[in-house]
């Protein structure tokens, strides 16, 4: 009698938790995406798959894909290749190495609103620190928040700036499990630091590779905090990302059921990019 | 490689980091420096990477004219419901899913390890709802209550209990110990290292979270420090550059502090999640 009540027990607040707040939301927030509602009639009309439909020709909605995708470009890329370089000079054995790590890992633990605020400091037109630099190079000074050109580039630089240490992590923990001896035998061998890298070291380091590659393209789809602190979206629209554009719905003009259909559309995305690399790892473990 | 082409290659790799590192580090010094500035020598060119005259005023205007003071209170409290809620929840459930043994256990516990695959984004809005339903706005309890539990928290304790060894855990049975007895003599002290590394986590996400306490807060005096910070810089700044540098200097100090005295569990709960931070 006791042994069958004892698991009730343990689980029933994590189990209830998750129920109210993971659970029900994503059924709750399908059925609310099928409705029309401002939150403030007590009435929801069903418009069935009508908000789906208006999101294609949305085009506010539409510069939203686009923004993050290009957000993503700038982004996931530029981070994996600076880390995988990082990760190799800091697998080394030298003196001061736990120095150099901690001072690239903490960005990462850093509030993106206090972070968001220096970079807003840094990238002054005026009294910059970049354009500071940029004017003793003899470069022009750049708008670069002001201007829509380089409004969402420069989101992006402090934004790998920040992530940088995390993929780093990821990075070092995959080069330590490459086993030291077959790089020493290759070494033994004649083969080149180049060769080494390119048939043992990436090719081995493949897996973790590409789990960084679909986890950063899923954490770059979610941005917002430094976008709502730096840009509000702006200038005309140049920062526009599909969460702002989620919270602009939801929280400014109060469309539930549209903003609703939004986060389902995000959900779609990150849902399929995860099953992807799944089913990517399963084929790499039976291969 | 000989004794010289090696002491090359080791004076390449100091050099490429250090430089690296200073990139990296350009921004938080930058932010200290402009911190201890008067208004005049902030808005002065060329900068100064040393201030010429350390002035500590804004500082004390910080804690004087923003409520920084109460914005703090607001995330202390906060981050530490969330730490001490989500060790208690997350052990429980991992005890569970670890030592207890009982039907359906393995399916159960998958399902929840699928929902972490799942964006806050898609909760967002039902939450949010909820929580205005039941009057929570404004309040520490509407703050804090999606974070009570973490998945990733049942997953990191779940592991580790798993590795503690049978033989302590019979023993403690044949002295005819309750469960509950287990998980707190014997599980729990042998779980430092998971725990810490899950209140790690668990106090980053809380006092970095940004959109959350920005949506079920309107009132200034229920403001977390990070939405605090937003609305200084939204209202409030003009050209206070200074003050700026002293809010986000002080709101960034806690968690590096934190970092810098438990990087092991951190670099450990990033292998485990790989996502999280």
């Amino acid at each position: 009698m006791k042994r069958a009540i004892t698991p009730i027990l343990f689980l029933f607040p994590a189990v209830s938790l998750v129920m109210i707040f993971i659970v029900y939301p994503i059924f709750y927030s399908f059925y609310l995406s099928l409705h029309s509602w401002d939150m403030i009639s007590p009435n929801r009309i069903f418009v069935g798959f009508k908000n789906y439909a208006k999101l294609i020709r949305d085009r506010m909605f539409i510069n939203a894909l686009k923004n993050t995708l290009i957000f993503t470009i700038y982004t996931v890329p530029t981070q994996i290749i600076l880390a995988l370089g990082l990760a190799i000079l800091l697998n080394q054995k030298l003196k001061g190495i736990s120095i150099y790590r901690a001072i690239f890992f903490s960005p990462v633990v850093t509030s993106i609103v206090a972070i968001s605020a220096v970079w807003m400091w840094i990238y002054h037109p005026s009294l910059g620190l970049i354009n500071y630099f940029f004017r003793i190079l003899g470069i022009n000074p750049v708008n670069w928040l002001g201007d829509p050109k380089t409004a969402l580039l420069s989101v992006s630089i402090m934004s790998i700036w920040r992530g940088l240490g995390r993929t780093v992590v990821i990075f070092l923990a995959g080069l330590q499990e490459i086993p030291k001896e077959m790089q020493e035998s290759a070494q033994i061998e004649g083969a080149s630091n180049w060769q080494i890298f390119k048939y043992i070291t990436w090719k081995l380091l493949s897996p973790t590779t590409f789990f960084i590659l679909v986890v950063s393209t899923i954490n770059a789809m979610q941005v917002f905090t430094q976008i709502h602190v730096m840009t509000q979206g702006g200038p005309a629209g140049a920062t526009e990302v599909i969460v702002y554009n989620l919270y602009y719905r939801g929280f400014q003009l109060f469309q539930m059921g549209y903003a609703s259909a939004i986060a389902y559309v995000l959900f779609a995305f990150i849902i399929s990019l995860t099953l992807m690399q799944k089913y990517m790892l399963n084929r790499w473990v039976f291969y | 490689m000989g004794y010289k082409s090696r002491l090359v290659k080791k004076i390449l790799i100091h050099s490429t980091l250090f430089t690296l590192s200073i990139l990296i580090a350009i921004p938080f010094i930058w932010m200290i420096s402009t911190s201890f500035k008067n208004i005049e020598e902030v808005l002065s060119l060329p900068p100064t990477w040393i201030p010429k005259r350390w002035v500590f005023r804004n500082y004390l205007d910080a804690v004087r004219f923003v409520p920084l003071g109460r914005f703090f209170l607001n995330s202390v409290v906060v981050s530490s419901i969330t730490v001490i809620s989500q060790l208690t929840v997350c052990s429980m459930s991992a005890y569970a899913f670890s030592i207890l043994k009982f039907k359906g256990r393995d399916i159960l516990f998958f399902i929840l390890l699928s929902t972490m695959a799942i964006p806050g984004e898609i909760t967002l809005i039902p939450t949010f709802l909820l929580i205005r339903n039941i009057g929570w706005m404004n309040t520490y309890q509407g703050i804090v209550a999606p974070s009570l539990v973490s998945v990733f928290g049942i997953f990191l304790l779940r592991q580790f209990f798993m590795g503690i060894p049978k033989e302590l855990e019979e023993a403690g049975r044949i002295d005819g110990i309750t469960d509950f007895g287990l998980l707190i003599k014997i599980i729990l002290p042998l779980s430092k290292p998971a725990l810490a590394t899950l209140s790690l986590f668990a106090f980053l996400d809380s006092w970095n979270s940004y959109m959350w306490p920005l949506i079920v807060t309107n009132r200034i005096e229920m403001r977390l420090v990070q939405v605090g910070l937003r609305y200084f810089i939204n209202d409030e700044l003009g050209n206070n550059w200074g003050g700026l540098m002293a809010i986000s200097t002080l709101i960034i100090i806690p968690t590096l502090i934190v970092f810098l005295l438990s990087q092991r569990y951190f670099i450990e709960g990033i292998k485990t999640s790989g996502i999280r931070g």
